[in-house]
């Protein structure tokens, strides 16, 4: 009997787990697999709420970095991929999980640093030569180190210095593992140039004393794209709805949004969604 | 040094102003950990009571494997859960992933072996003690148990607690299986991780504050209810 009554409780109690929290995905809403930048910049709570009001449809973002953001989509964890890192995004679309990749909006990588700036990089416009002054000092560079779309773009620009950082693993290149604003907390701490977004940095609140220390080269251009997560790979993918809030992101209502997000007075992102689609 | 004292100032206005997003996010915190202590104590405490009390081949190992899994690392959990409820895991179809149920699953595996490897060992310091009375008595099995769960009430319920405070505290499982869904997902530490991201130390401490308050009230409201209980049970 006292089994009996433990057994009911257990049954009961997993019911009304199961119940009580099935109705919440439920309405008409789609999860978008994202990155930290986007989120942590303060970008979604202005983009969502003028989404919502003009169809209702509730859209619920997982901000992590750009290699799990895919690998989730991969997985069908999501309805809509939004990110940035060209090579991979085409790469996910050409493999069949995504149906059709737009460009959505772009803004710029910084190298952030120390006042001190041992490296003497402060000032400078191109990123490679500035990594390989950086790589030659020996001066704490804190990288993502996760495979994100910062990662990913850092990686290529070492490549382009023709500097394997690898090398230096553990000495004065470190990598964190981790994403944009825990890297940043770190370089902070422990006084390492970093590589950022600039939306995240201009939203980012624990600066210390760093200052942006290179910045405006070509090649530290930051381009976001959007994809629908294919539906022939993923049967639960949300397709109509889904679709609808890319036709709205880059439609001209949803790009004017986008260019309207402000902080302390600077645009964050710039929409470029119809600037010649890929 | 600045960041505490604003720290403090902050979870002091937070506490008083009774924010909605404050409140809904203690409220899923408080949802998810307790649910997920309920469910643990369903299971471990059986699981626990039963090895403490029996003697059979192989115990020992068990009890070292249930000492052992206490320090299940939560990204670990996470993880496992994650490949279980997403879509492409064989529990896909349930559509679990991302919802507050998926973070309850999380927690419970993790602190299931926390409840069963110390009522073990609650249960099995008291049932030493009483192993003759019982012996003298000829006490059913049945009755033993009843005995040894009711005389052991007060110990067992520190060990709810115990996996209480692992549950409401980690941030490695349900950040993974919950995704910090903002309005969906969001708890406390997944809140604390992402303003510690942004860069906001002060906020991300001040809402650690208030975690911390948390925990304190449903300890004391716990210690409340036993006092009460200890009052009736003399009267």
């Amino acid at each position: 009997m006292h089994r009996n009554s433990v057994m009911n409780a257990g049954i009961a109690a997993a019911v009304t787990v199961i119940t009580m929290s099935a109705p919440a995905l439920a309405a008409d809403s789609i999860i978008v697999q994202s990155t930290t930048s986007t989120q942590n910049s303060g970008l979604y709570k202005h983009l969502l709420p003028a989404f919502k009001k003009k169809t209702g449809i509730q859209v619920h973002v997982v901000a992590v970095g750009t290699g799990q953001a895919i690998r989730n989509a991969q997985n069908c964890d999501g309805d809509v991929l939004l990110v940035h890192a060209k090579p991979s995004e085409e790469k996910f679309v050409k493999a069949g999980y995504g149906v059709k990749r737009f460009d959505l909006m772009y803004n710029d990588f910084i190298i952030v640093g120390p006042p001190a700036d041992p490296a003497k990089v402060g000032g400078m416009k191109d990123a490679a030569v500035a990594l390989k002054k950086i790589a030659t000092a020996k001066a704490l560079f804190a990288s993502r180190g996760d495979n994100s779309g910062t990662h990913k773009k850092e990686v290529r620009l070492w490549n382009a210095a023709s500097v394997d950082p690898k090398s230096a693993s553990g000495k004065w290149y470190r990598e964190m593992g981790s994403g944009m604003g825990a890297t940043l907390n770190a370089s902070v701490g422990m006084g390492a140039y970093a590589m950022t977004d600039r939306a995240t940095w201009i939203s980012f609140k624990n600066k210390g004393d760093y200052k942006i220390q290179v910045q405006g080269d070509a090649n530290l251009f930051n381009q976001y794209g959007v994809i629908l997560v294919n539906p022939k790979k993923c049967p639960t993918v949300k397709q109509a709805v889904g679709q609808k809030f890319i036709d709205w992101l880059v439609s001209k209502e949803g790009q004017k949004v986008i260019g309207d997000y402000k902080l302390g007075g600077k645009q964050l992102f710039f929409p470029n969604a119809n600037e010649g689609q890929s | 040094m600045q960041n505490f004292t604003q720290a403090f100032a902050l979870a002091f206005d937070l506490m008083l102003s009774a924010d909605a997003d404050l409140l809904e996010i203690i409220g899923l915190s408080l949802r998810v950990s307790l649910m997920a202590m309920a469910i643990s104590t369903l299971i471990g405490l059986p699981i626990g009571a039963a090895i403490g009390m029996s003697r059979f081949r192989g115990r020992g190992v068990s009890i070292i494997l249930l000492n052992a899994l206490m320090g299940l690392p939560p990204v670990v959990v996470g993880l496992g859960v994650y490949l279980l409820l997403s879509r492409a895991g064989p529990m896909g179809w349930m559509g679990l992933l991302y919802t507050p149920t998926a973070m309850i699953i999380a927690q419970s595996i993790l602190i299931t072996p926390i409840i069963a490897a110390l009522s073990r060992q609650v249960i099995e310091d008291l049932h030493n003690e009483y192993a003759e009375q019982f012996r003298s008595l000829c006490v059913s099995p049945r009755t033993a148990i009843a005995a040894l769960l009711w005389d052991a009430r007060y110990g067992l319920l520190t060990v709810a607690l115990a996996g209480f405070g692992r549950a409401v505290a980690e941030v490695g499982a349900v950040i993974i299986v919950g995704g910090n869904i903002e309005h969906l997902t969001r708890v406390m530490t997944t809140a604390i991780a992402l303003e510690t991201s942004k860069g906001d130390l002060a906020l991300a401490l001040a809402l650690g504050i208030v975690l911390l308050s948390i925990a304190l009230l449903v300890n004391a409201a716990v210690m409340g209810l036993r006092m009460t209980a200890t009052r009736f049970s003399y009267a």
